[in-house]
């Protein structure tokens, strides 16, 4: 295809592309460098009967005056990226001139908003890919055992929890396992214990949405999983069966080696899904507890009183680089099946 | 031989018949349990007393005089505005389903018959913008879209949701293309058809089964989106997800339980049903870049 045509078939694409997802990348960083206008302040002089007293207050006036000239705030450097709710450079070096242990000073800096956000980021991300390749392999295998006329309606209930959004997923969830709902009362009643809650504890919160992890991604990975078992050359099976390998032996020395590849697969799409864990964190209202990268981000967003461009752009910039370093393994996969297809 | 070696001895036909039924219950027992609760009052659904309250509409009877009551349903889709919401859904998903579809094939379509080097530097570029979080991109397009006066309306949001949505698009139809036989619009370019003409009479015709996969992909992203519909829309145009979160959280809605409940089950029951009559196409696109052999 001759380039000038190419250009004419891609361009439309490529244009919405570049303008609502390049640019807004530029965007974020230009925003991230900037940091929110200072209020101009005023002594106002109050006077009555009983004497004169002075008052600082913002001018009004004068604060819009400067937001109306410089929209985007002040210019502020690599600042926000530094600062105690991002980086935070300064209270870690202080922490650690003032330590008395180790364990002292990870306590510190585990209470800061950004470490905080990035702990629970990748406890998630790590806890929750695991069991769902497990569990998504035993399912696969499972349903593939099954007469043909009952896999249709199998398969549709299995993908059920994967094709509701997040946020209905884990509401779904939430309000079963809330101390109000089924769940959560029936456990309480087990452990006779009226006080055991969702919330009681940052642990159990942590728990339930892993849990809940695990339950929305396992579906993905058995669609998967179960596609590439119809490829399993069946040559090597009769062979094993023949020279009397049993079904475990089977399965562990011929199906799971077939199947390394397409695992592989499965666990860098799902470790870059839940990098972004945001939506179950609303759903099952744990802010308190359970912080993200993507809800800090979400956060300064939706603060009430005003947008928190930089510091947003500044958590954007740093979980594109998270994005980034587990992207590196998909993208190096990507470059060679290329090779070798040309 | 096949038959032998597929034939299972009568345990692992039960404890394999148990794990499905277990499995099952996990993963469609909340969904029918909402369903159920939809059609109880608060006090029963959120039951501190006693959860068996949910199945005996033991509150639903005293407040309503019945064991089931649609009142979650009357008052969200009247009073919460959830008519509404569905509306713009609807608006919104067609709007993004159509319009990705159009731009998407014309580009997978060239990358998948070009020859040149470039075309593995756009989808690897493609393949980096689909990684971006969505949030991200949020916090790069608030700023911009004050600044021009269009936030907060459906078309910002339906522009933004097809570009959102093109990396994907564009990698599942380029791989769908690379199966259409060249040979097909080769000779008709070579009897004289433009790479336009080409397109539209020899490709368009058997592109629907890409199409369709495609569709189905571009359709579930814009229907269940929250993150930018959330940031992107004001009150007002809010879709059905956005406005579920609503009456949990704010005043406006004094956190109305119940009309979420009904809200996410009138939801949920479209999107299910489109899914039970295309999960082939579900299946195939999801496995598309993960199996070759």
């Amino acid at each position: 295809m001759p380039h000038r045509t190419f250009i004419w078939f891609i361009l439309p694409t490529a244009l919405a592309m570049i303008l609502f997802i390049g640019l807004p990348i530029v965007s974020s960083f230009f925003q991230s460098l900037h940091i929110e206008n200072e209020q101009v302040l005023m002594e106002v002089e109050n006077c009555d009967p009983f004497g004169c007293t002075t008052n600082v207050r913002v001018d009004v006036e004068a604060t819009e005056k400067i937001e109306a000239e410089n929209p985007l705030g002040r210019f502020n450097g690599f600042g926000t990226y530094t600062d105690r709710n991002h980086l935070a450079f300064d209270e870690i070096r202080e922490a650690w001139d003032n330590k008395t242990s180790i364990g002292e000073f990870k306590d510190i800096v585990l209470n800061l908003p950004f470490y905080k956000a990035l702990l629970f980021t990748l406890t998630f991300c790590f806890a929750v890919t695991p069991p769902v390749i497990v569990l998504g392999f035993i399912v696969a295998l499972s349903v593939n055992t099954l007469a043909k006329n009952l896999k249709g309606l199998i398969v549709f209930g299995t993908i059920l929890p994967m094709i509701v959004t997040p946020l209905i997923g884990s509401l779904v969830l939430f309000w079963m396992i809330d101390s109000q709902g089924i769940i959560g009362a029936s456990i309480q009643i087990l452990f006779d214990d009226p006080n055991l809650s969702l919330k009681a504890s940052s642990n159990l919160t942590w728990i339930t949405l892993i849990i809940y992890g695990i339950w929305h991604n396992t579906p993905f990975a058995f669609v998967v999983f179960y596609a590439a078992l119809q490829t399993v050359p069946q040559d090597p099976l009769e062979a094993a069966y023949i020279d009397g390998a049993t079904r475990f032996e089977r399965v562990r020395f011929i199906v799971i080696p077939h199947l390394y590849p397409v695992a592989t697969f499965i666990m860098l799409i799902c470790l870059m899904d839940n990098f972004r864990v945001f939506e179950p964190i609303i759903g099952f209202s744990a802010e308190g507890v359970a912080q993200s990268l993507s809800w800090m981000i979400y956060q300064d967003l939706r603060n009430e009183n005003k947008m928190l461009f930089g510091s947003a752009g500044a958590t954007s910039m740093l979980t594109i680089l998270g994005i980034a370093f587990l992207l590196t393994p998909v993208l190096i996969r990507t470059w060679k099946e290329f090779k070798t297809e040309r | 031989m096949n038959q032998t070696i597929n034939k299972y001895s009568k345990q692992i036909i039960i404890v394999n018949s148990i794990f499905i039924l277990f499995w099952l219950t996990i993963s469609i027992f909340p969904f029918i349990w909402t369903l159920w609760g939809s059609f109880k009052v608060k006090a029963d659904f959120f039951s501190r007393a006693d959860w068996t309250y949910a199945l005996s509409g033991f509150n639903t009877l005293i407040e309503t005089g019945a064991t089931t009551t649609f009142k979650a349903y009357l008052e969200s889709w009247t009073e919460g505005e959830f008519g509404r919401a569905t509306m713009n859904t609807m608006i919104v998903t067609v709007s993004v389903v159509s319009i990705s579809l159009f731009l998407g094939t014309l580009g997978a379509y060239a990358l998948s018959r070009s020859t040149f080097k470039y075309t593995f530097y756009i989808l690897i570029i493609a393949l980096i913008f689909r990684a971006m979080p969505h949030i991200t991109l949020v916090s790069g397009y608030l700023f911009p879209f004050f600044q021009l006066n269009i936030w907060g309306i459906l078309p910002t949001t339906i522009i933004v949701l097809v570009a959102i949505n093109q990396p994907f698009t564009l990698w599942l139809l380029y791989s769908f293309f690379k199966t259409v036989p060249k040979e097909l619009d080769e000779s008709a370019l070579i009897d004289g058809c433009s790479y336009f003409q080409a397109f539209r009479y020899i490709i368009m015709p058997v592109m629907w089964p890409g199409v369709v996969t495609a569709g189905l992909f571009s359709m579930m992203l814009a229907y269940n989106d929250f993150t930018v519909t959330a940031l992107l829309l004001n009150q007002h145009n809010y879709t059905m997800v956005p406005k579920i979160n609503a009456y949990l959280g704010t005043v406006e809605y004094g956190g109305n339980y119940m009309w979420a409940v009904s809200s996410v089950v009138s939801a949920t029951a479209p999107l299910f049903m489109i899914i039970w009559f295309f999960q082939k196409q579900l299946i195939s696109g999801l496995t598309a870049g993960a199996v070759k052999g």
